[in-house]
């Protein structure tokens, strides 16, 4: 596994350091939206499992992360059901959804593979925008949000933005270590081994089918866990949420942050969803100014934010 | 279903079908020939509706608008190759996902800026706005059927054009290999950028021929892409012929679809697709 460069290591210890403590000085709608780009990084490196780590570029990730949020609308909109048993639950119904899925565009690659991702995302999109049982265009709201006690003990109450920050911020740094332990296994070089050369694996006697497949499913269940923190942070859920823009969204995440690295996607995170904030208080019009950051970040940092501090150490951590 | 019904929505759906052939010929030529995936493809065909919309209200007259239209097209295509999709040849189809991604937003945006978020309409053209009776109270209206004329007149240029000219051998050979053909003293450059601009006129010119029946609205270029994805994906990725038989089977199962499973018309074209790849998953035309 490609180690992340010891500056970006040293930054990434900093921010968590920063995470924790930003509540006390920060104001509410920071706080709230800090919490979303937890989810958002959550989302971003179980992308970048797939796209850094396997070579397998998803335009349609954001399925999984519907799901699981649609998941838990469904379960209860009213009476959210708890937290202890909806949250394993609605990754589980993601992973499903990714193995039946993943069984099907893994018979594919390349730029079929990205074509084929995108399409069974819309279609999951038009299933659920079409249909009155989902609540269609509109979407569904969940009234309260899941509970966290047990035997009448409740560790955090979710219905308080402060206990949903740092619920995420604990489930970001879990999925980081997840991740990390997973790629650092003999899974996980085999993984990485599929990505730089996958007729080489198969004839080591690797059946990298089956390898691919568990990974488009734990990705999918991590994504899925971003939707369900999704679900309960914002308290709708509606079919742009499985919508391709969201897909393509997380897509730059991981290049912006540098693919291939867990915590630049992370990172990748942080920068896209500031920027917009910032474009956004600029201009009614930030889309142009994000598409044009976009392109730019495509022609002159192919590497990523990442690349930057690579760079300066004598480069060679270049990938891609 | 009685026969005229059937008729209707059969003619309905070859024109359907026609129609994105043409955006989904572009993109498929584009892929094949230069190795890029475009997302920004949709994007093209709203720009040629909302060229049509434009320049119908400043000429006065749709039929000078579309030469019009397909001209400014061309010059799009043409400065977008060279400004931008040039430096994406030799990359990843990941960094190409990304940079037409971006083109997307650009586009959507400015379309907002210059037109707003209205759904704008433009008049049918007073020499086709009339229809042909089917029995005494259906009828079918000529501008569809003449829309569908005007794509197979361009289907069959298409096969001229690439299996019967120079032009046609030189860029089938640039696909093969560009090496080859560069050290023969041609100027792959600009073939590539010939082939751009051709896809992008092609798909500008789809969104022209649909704006007086399908309307000009914003995230028009967004719904047709994912279709044409579908569509090379069915036909097989880089093959035109494969476009035009994927291109009818979706039109047409896209218009039944919506009479026979009206629940879930919004998914029939991606369960033929799903259906396809089972079988073959590299299309039905698709090299192997």
């Amino acid at each position: 596994m490609m180690e992340a460069p010891r500056a970006l290591r040293v930054l990434l210890g900093l921010m968590l350091i920063g995470l924790l403590l930003f509540p006390l000085v920060g104001e509410r709608f920071y706080i709230q939206y800090a919490t979303k780009i937890m989810i958002m990084a959550i989302f971003a490196m179980s992308l970048d499992l797939l796209v850094g780590y396997t070579g397998l570029v998803s335009l349609g990730h954001a399925l999984f992360y519907g799901v699981a949020g649609y998941a838990l609308a469904m379960a209860g909109g009213d009476a959210a059901p708890s937290l202890w048993w909806s949250l394993p639950a609605a990754m589980l119904v993601s992973a499903l959804v990714a193995l039946v899925v993943g069984a099907l565009v893994l018979r594919t690659s390349g730029i079929y593979f990205i074509m084929v991702t995108l399409a069974f995302a819309q279609m999951m999109y038009f299933f659920v925008r079409d249909s009155e049982y989902f609540g269609g265009s509109d979407g569904i709201y969940l009234n309260s949000k899941p509970s966290m006690s047990i035997f009448g003990w409740a560790p955090l109450d979710l219905g308080n933005q402060l206990h949903r920050y740092y619920l995420t911020l604990a489930l970001a740094v879990a999925t980081y270590l997840l991740l990390r332990a997973v790629l650092r296994s003999a899974f996980g070089r085999v993984l990485i081994g599929i990505r730089d050369n996958e007729p080489r694996m198969r004839s080591l006697g690797f059946p990298t089918f089956r390898y691919k497949l568990a990974c488009f499913v734990l990705a999918g269940a991590l994504a899925g866990l971003a939707g369900y923190l999704t679900a309960v942070q914002d308290g709708i859920m509606n079919p742009e949420q499985l919508g391709w823009h969201r897909s393509g969204e997380a897509l730059v995440m991981v290049i912006l942050g540098g693919m291939g690295t867990l915590a630049g996607p992370a990172l990748g995170a942080g920068a896209l969803m500031l920027l917009e904030l910032q474009f956004s208080i600029w201009t009614k019009y930030w889309q142009l100014l994000l598409g044009g950051f976009i392109v730019a970040v495509v022609l002159f940092l192919p590497g990523g934010l990442g690349s930057i501090f690579a760079r300066r150490r004598g480069g060679g951590a270049g990938h891609g | 279903m009685d026969f005229p019904t059937f008729l209707i929505q059969l003619l309905n759906g070859v024109q359907y079908g026609l129609l994105l052939f043409l955006i989904a010929s572009g993109l498929t030529l584009i892929f094949g020939i230069m190795g890029v995936i475009n997302l920004a493809h949709g994007s093209f065909y709203m720009v040629g509706a909302y060229l049509a919309f434009s320049l119908t209200e400043l000429i006065g007259n749709f039929w000078l608008a579309l030469p019009a239209g397909i001209a400014l097209a061309v010059l799009l295509g043409i400065a977008l190759e060279w400004l931008l999709i040039r430096h994406l040849y030799r990359r990843d189809h990941l960094y190409q996902v990304l940079l037409t991604y971006g083109l997307i937003l650009v586009f959507e945006e400015l379309r907002s800026i210059l037109f707003g978020d209205d759904v704008h309409g433009i008049a049918v053209p007073a020499l086709l706005n009339f229809s042909i009776p089917l029995t005494d109270t259906l009828s079918y209206p000529v501008y569809r059927l003449a829309m569908s004329g005007v794509c197979l007149l361009l289907a069959a240029g298409m096969y001229w054009l690439i299996a019967r000219t120079r032009l046609g051998m030189t860029i089938r050979a640039g696909a093969v290999n560009r090496e080859m053909v560069q050290a023969l003293g041609i100027n792959v450059g600009l073939l590539y950028r010939l082939v751009f601009a051709l896809g992008v006129a092609l798909a500008a010119f789809a969104g022209m021929l649909a704006a007086p029946v399908a309307s000009v609205y914003p995230g028009m270029g967004n719904q047709v892409l994912i279709i044409s994805f579908v569509v090379i994906v069915i036909g097989g990725i880089g093959s035109v012929k494969g476009a035009l038989v994927a291109a009818l089977l979706i039109g047409l199962a896209d218009v039944f679809g919506q009479v026979v499973f009206p629940q879930i018309a919004g998914m029939t074209v991606y369960l033929v697709m799903a259906a396809v790849l089972l079988w073959r998953p590299r299309g039905l035309f698709g090299s192997a």
